[in-house]
């Protein structure tokens, strides 16, 4: 048995799904987040917060528990992990006026769940502008030791690039049944994380979106299921 | 139009109370009203709203646009530089098709006579200079869709186009108040009343089980709950229909819905007939029969297809192709239901259960419009069940049984949408437009609490969490009056308003094989497959649309691109759309029938001795008895319940009853419904804890398992999420799908299932899921029939344990493995793909 094997055994007895990236272990939470034990680091990409009022600002009143749902994810995620610093890896509000509407109850969850740890906001196309009145510090990029966190995948990234985006989803097609689910996509040189918020669409990884950006013969979707994550090679993808 | 035909009773009278013009015409063709039409005639001219039910050809459409026409043409023409006055008539029809149809037919007789009247149509086809000029110089009749009726309404200037209204005629009412499209069209004929108190009605109908909820539907229901009821005129049905079952000279088979068995001799009564049409109840039963008719249509006949998926040129051409008496025949499915005049067909063969006798009545109506002479129809049943099935419809025809379902409380989304057009058109009073809404029939038990958080729900959406005052719809104005807060959501609601909505189809377009990226954009389109469906397909499956075997190459933006295959079998598209349930009195019918071996001498002799069989190796069960019987077959128990109440009523008993037995350690591992039957397997010997009491069959199936079982399963179920995407599209919380935007709005929009979560997780209570939940109950989940049959059965629970397979277990254990347990299905999948990639990486 190869050692990718026997982790992923591992992992599997844990219901953990340990990633081997650029030479760094990671830990994809089937919550959708994902941890670097070693730093103490966890990250969340598109949050896409206050999407739901976003909405209504143009008359389509759904409802406004998005932003709720959504961090008290990221608060039960920050609870089982426990990281002394935390990405948020762009579009964290759905657009520039997100947070002047965030409601004061879930200003201050988002509050209490910056307290105490490094909190870094990455810039997103929905968001270029950092959060003014929330703190936590922004930046485009970040590179930490063979990592570099942005929010849109560069094509000609290099090794070690961990971005979102594009919101993966993976889809098989087994027994005339399809199955569709978001996914951490990987070759193992670039990942691409799933949205976390709780109005995220997402996109197919076949979709021409994706297309050059992962060498395919080493592409794994590691699809969200309820209670673990399911890795599954790309020739099942469809 | 009316032939000459003695009606027994003077009506000379009323005969020479029409117009001149009409004397003459009458004359001239040769014809005398009927005495329905002069009846009609009278009493609308007296002031009455009226219900006319009649058989196809009995003249009705005549009959009701007599008093219009007749009005009309005595009403002094308008002088030059007057001002023009509104719409006289406005004449309602389900089917864009029809009023077109109706238009052509109403032209005739009024040029003939001369007649100064103008008849225009006003569908989404009609182009946009034609709609304005119509606002400007309205014609004196309009013919219409409900759809229509809702933009028109919700305009502006809606109050003054109606001004000048008499007359609403409602044809094929008997189609269009089943279903929310008769919810909104009823909150639309309340507002006609308020702009037009004394406005009269006119439904026409085929026979229908309940006449009186018809009549309360066309007229003002009292504001204190008083039921008020139209006039009613019943024409009796023409000549008796003559109907027969195949008898066929083949095996019937055990289960499936193809009748592939009976094809020769359905091919050989197209031949012995000039014009047949072939019934089937689903999309994919009509491609498969269109199939295999062609495989041994040795002389060539002109045989066609007309379903709902088709593109709408290629069904032009096969209509008019049938209104030439150009083809042999049509396989068609219920697009073809409604009275659109089809030449002269001499046969209509049912392919399938009817499973309604009052739907066999309408479909066998098609054949022979003249209704003095009898229609001509042979039921091939694709089953043994179906045998059944098909004996009960026909005695029920002749018996002339009516099981049109009854009438649904208006739903709640529709509201929240009549509403929202309400504002649209100008501010409104609370008070007064809930007033208006309980006058419709349907709302008439409408609280003012609901209808107020129906108004709150249109303002900010009506949650607990109330974030969104700042950006309401509507507000509450100093004057008392609600009042739109933007324009541009009347430009909204224009997009999104009416009830039809369509699952997420895709064009599906022909291309070469293996065609790749940029050269696959091509191709003619064949028509519209559900997304559902052609997700399941992976490259190269092949399938049956259109009439061709399709080779699946790809989706690409909102196209599914397919080669053609030459491949014997594909795999068949299964529509959603298209299954009825088995109506409530033909499962009865079906009971009796179990229970009377005298009457198996009617049945063909290989279904009689099928229930001999059973009778000696097991039980029949009597009319009101549920019988279990339970068997092991392989290394598994089997429990099979017959209720015969129905799909999607199984469905559901199925559900719940996998979850009872679960939490009594029977450990059940899946079941199986079909319209007749219910099988459910597993690892325990069901039967033998019934024998020794472990388990209770009264308790099994005790009616409190719709109390809190329903609940939680109904809150999980992938059925709501469905029925909650209809709702809230519909409620005007999520666009509608528009063809050809659907996927440059997948970045901005927010998909259903994830509003449903949220909503689900965070406002339990909202207004929405308790439509949503409502509507699942009636619709998709059929609970009140299934309670219905708990509270029947109850202390008739007849239970036989078997030690193998009955005879009647046969049909539903053929099922098995075509469907699964949903839930937790999915992530089983998961993992075995999961599991594929441990295994590979092992070796």
């Amino acid at each position: 048995m190869n050692q990718a094997a026997a982790s992923a055994l591992d992992a599997e007895r844990n219901h953990e799904c340990i990633l081997e990236f650029a030479g760094v272990q990671l830990v994809a939470d089937p919550a959708g987040c994902l941890y670097w034990p070693q730093e103490r680091l966890l990250v969340f990409s598109d949050l896409h917060l206050e999407k739901g009022s976003s909405q209504a600002v143009r008359g389509r009143m759904i409802p406004p528990y998005d932003t709720g749902a959504t961090l008290k994810m990221v608060r039960d995620c920050i609870n089982r992990w426990q990281p002394s610093s935390v990405i948020s890896l762009g579009d964290s509000f759905h657009d520039g006026g997100g947070e002047g509407r965030l409601p004061d109850e879930f200003r201050q969850l988002l509050t209490d769940c910056m307290t105490g740890r490094d909190w870094v906001w990455i810039s997103g196309n929905h968001d270029p502008m950092p959060p003014a009145a929330l703190g936590g510090v922004a930046a485009d990029v970040l590179a930490l030791g063979p990592l570099t966190f942005r929010h849109e995948p560069l094509p000609q990234s290099g090794c070690g690039e961990i971005s979102g985006h594009l919101h993966p989803q993976a889809r098989i097609v087994r027994r005339g049944k399809s199955v569709r689910r978001r996914c951490f996509a990987t070759d193992g040189s670039r990942l691409i994380m799933p949205a976390f918020g709780a109005y995220t669409g997402g996109l197919n990884i076949r979709d021409k979106a994706f297309s050059g950006l992962f060498d395919l013969s080493r592409l794994h979707a590691h699809v969200m299921g309820r209670e673990r994550i399911y890795t599954i090679d790309s020739k099942q993808l469809v | 139009m009316s032939k000459p035909r003695p009606d027994g009773f003077a009506q000379a009278d009323l005969f020479l109370t029409l117009p001149k013009p009409f004397i003459d015409w009458f004359g001239e063709k040769g014809w005398q009203p009927r005495a329905h039409q002069l009846e009609l005639l009278g009493r609308v001219q007296g002031g009455e709203s009226m219900l006319l039910i009649a058989p196809t050809g009995a003249g009705k459409t005549l009959a009701g646009f007599l008093p219009s026409l007749t009005d009309l043409a005595m009403r002094a023409r308008r002088k030059p530089g007057e001002a023009h006055r509104g719409v006289h008539t406005l004449y309602i029809s389900p089917l864009k098709a029809l009023a077109v149809d109706i238009k052509r037919n109403l032209e005739t007789p009024v040029a003939e006579m001369g007649l100064p009247i103008s008849i225009e149509t006003r569908t989404g086809d009609t182009p946009q200079h034609k709609r304005q000029r119509q606002k400007l110089i309205p014609p004196e009749i309009l013919l219409t869709t409900p759809e229509q009726l809702a933009l028109l309404i919700a305009a502006g200037d809606a109050a003054r186009f109606f001004e000048d209204l008499e007359v609403v005629i409602f044809d094929e009412l008997h189609s269009l108040v089943t279903s929310k499209r008769g919810h909104l069209l009823a909150l639309g004929l309340a507002r006609l009343r308020t702009f037009r108190p004394e406005l009269k009605t006119i439904g026409l109908s085929a026979t229908v089980a309940e006449p009186d909820e018809l009549r309360r539907w066309l007229v003002s229901q009292g504001p204190m709950g008083e039921i008020h009821m139209s006039g009613v005129i019943e024409v009796a049905g023409g000549a008796k229909p003559e109907i027969t079952i195949l008898k066929s000279r083949e095996r019937v088979p055990w289960s499936g819905h193809s009748a592939r068995y009976a094809m020769s001799e359905v091919y050989e009564a197209i031949r012995a007939h000039q014009t047949t049409l072939l019934f089937v109840n689903t999309r994919s039963q009509a491609e498969l029969l269109f199939q295999e008719l062609w495989k041994i249509n040795d002389d060539s006949l002109p045989i066609a297809l007309h379903h709902g998926s088709l593109d709408v040129s290629q069904r032009r051409k096969v209509e008019q192709a049938m209104a030439a008496n150009a083809l042999r025949a049509v396989v068609a499915t219920s697009t073809l239901d409604l009275g659109i005049d089809w030449g002269d067909v001499d046969l209509v063969v049912h392919i399938g259960a009817p499973k309604g006798a009052s739907r066999l009545a309408q479909r066998i109506g098609r054949s022979n419009h003249r209704m003095d002479e009898p229609s001509k129809a042979i039921l091939v049943p694709a089953n043994r069940f179906e045998v059944l099935e098909c004996q009960a419809a026909l005695d029920a025809n002749y018996l002339g049984a009516q099981d049109t379902p009854p009438l649904r409380e208006g739903s709640l989304d529709v509201l929240a949408q009549h509403v929202m057009g309400t504002a649209c058109a100008g501010p409104f009073n609370a008070a007064a437009l809930h007033a208006e809404v309980t006058s419709s029939a349907p709302y008439a038990a409408l609280s003012r609490a609901d209808f107020d958080r129906i108004i709150d729900f249109v303002a900010t959406g009506g949650y607990a969490l109330r974030s969104y005052e700042q950006y309401a719809r509507i507000r509450l104005t100093a004057d008392g009056s609600w009042r739109l807060t933007h324009p541009r959501f009347a430009q909204q609601y224009r997009l999104n308003a009416g009830t039809i909505i369509e699952a997420p189809m895709l064009d599906v377009r022909l291309t070469r094989s293996r065609a790749k990226g940029a050269n696959a954009r091509g191709g003619p389109v064949l028509g519209k497959i559900e997304e559902g469906f052609l997700e399941s397909l992976v490259h190269g499956d092949t399938f049956l649309f259109a009439g061709k075997t399709l080779r699946y190459e790809g989706i690409r933006e909102n196209a599914c691109f397919a080669s053609t295959a030459n491949d014997r079998d594909p795999a068949i598209p299964y529509y959603a759309g298209g299954k009825f349930p088995l109506s409530t009195y033909l499962a009865e019918q079906v009971r009796t029938m179990l229970s009377e071996p005298e009457r198996w001498k009617a049945l063909p002799e290989q279904v009689g001795e099928w229930l001999a069989i059973q009778k000696a190796k097991s039980i029949l069960p009597k009319r009101d008895e549920l019988l279990i019987e339970t068997f092991p077959r392989g290394e598994r128990y089997y429990m099979v319940a017959y209720p015969f109440e129905g799909r999607l009523a199984h469905q559901t008993l199925g559900m719940l009853l996998t979850k009872r037995l679960e939490r009594a350690k029977a450990r059940p591992l899946g079941f199986v419904a079909t319209d007749y039957a219910l099988a459910v397997w597993g690892l325990m010997d069901f039967g033998r804890m019934f024998s020794r009491n472990e388990l209770s069959l009264s308790a099994l199936f005790d009616e409190d398992m719709l109390g809190d079982d329903l609940e939680a399963w109904l809150d999980e179920s992938f059925l709501l999420k469905r029925t909650f995407r209809y709702c809230a599209t519909i409620a005007g919380l999520i666009e509608k799908r528009h063809p050809g935007k659907e996927k440059s709005g997948r970045q901005m929009t927010v998909s259903s299932d994830l509003i449903y979560d949220v909503l689900r997780s965070h406002d339990p209570g909202h207004i929405l899921l308790e439509a949503t939940r409502a509507d699942a109950a009636q619709g998709l989940l059929d609970v009140h029939r299934l309670g219905d049959m708990l509270s029947r059965i109850k202390g008739r629970i007849v239970h036989k344990g078997l030690e193998q397979i009955s005879p009647l277990a046969v049909p539903i254990m053929l099922e098995i493995g075509k469907e699964s347990v949903a839930g937790d299905a999915q992530e089983a999948l998961l993992a075995e793909a999961a599991d594929e990639l441990l295994k590979e990486s092992m070796l």
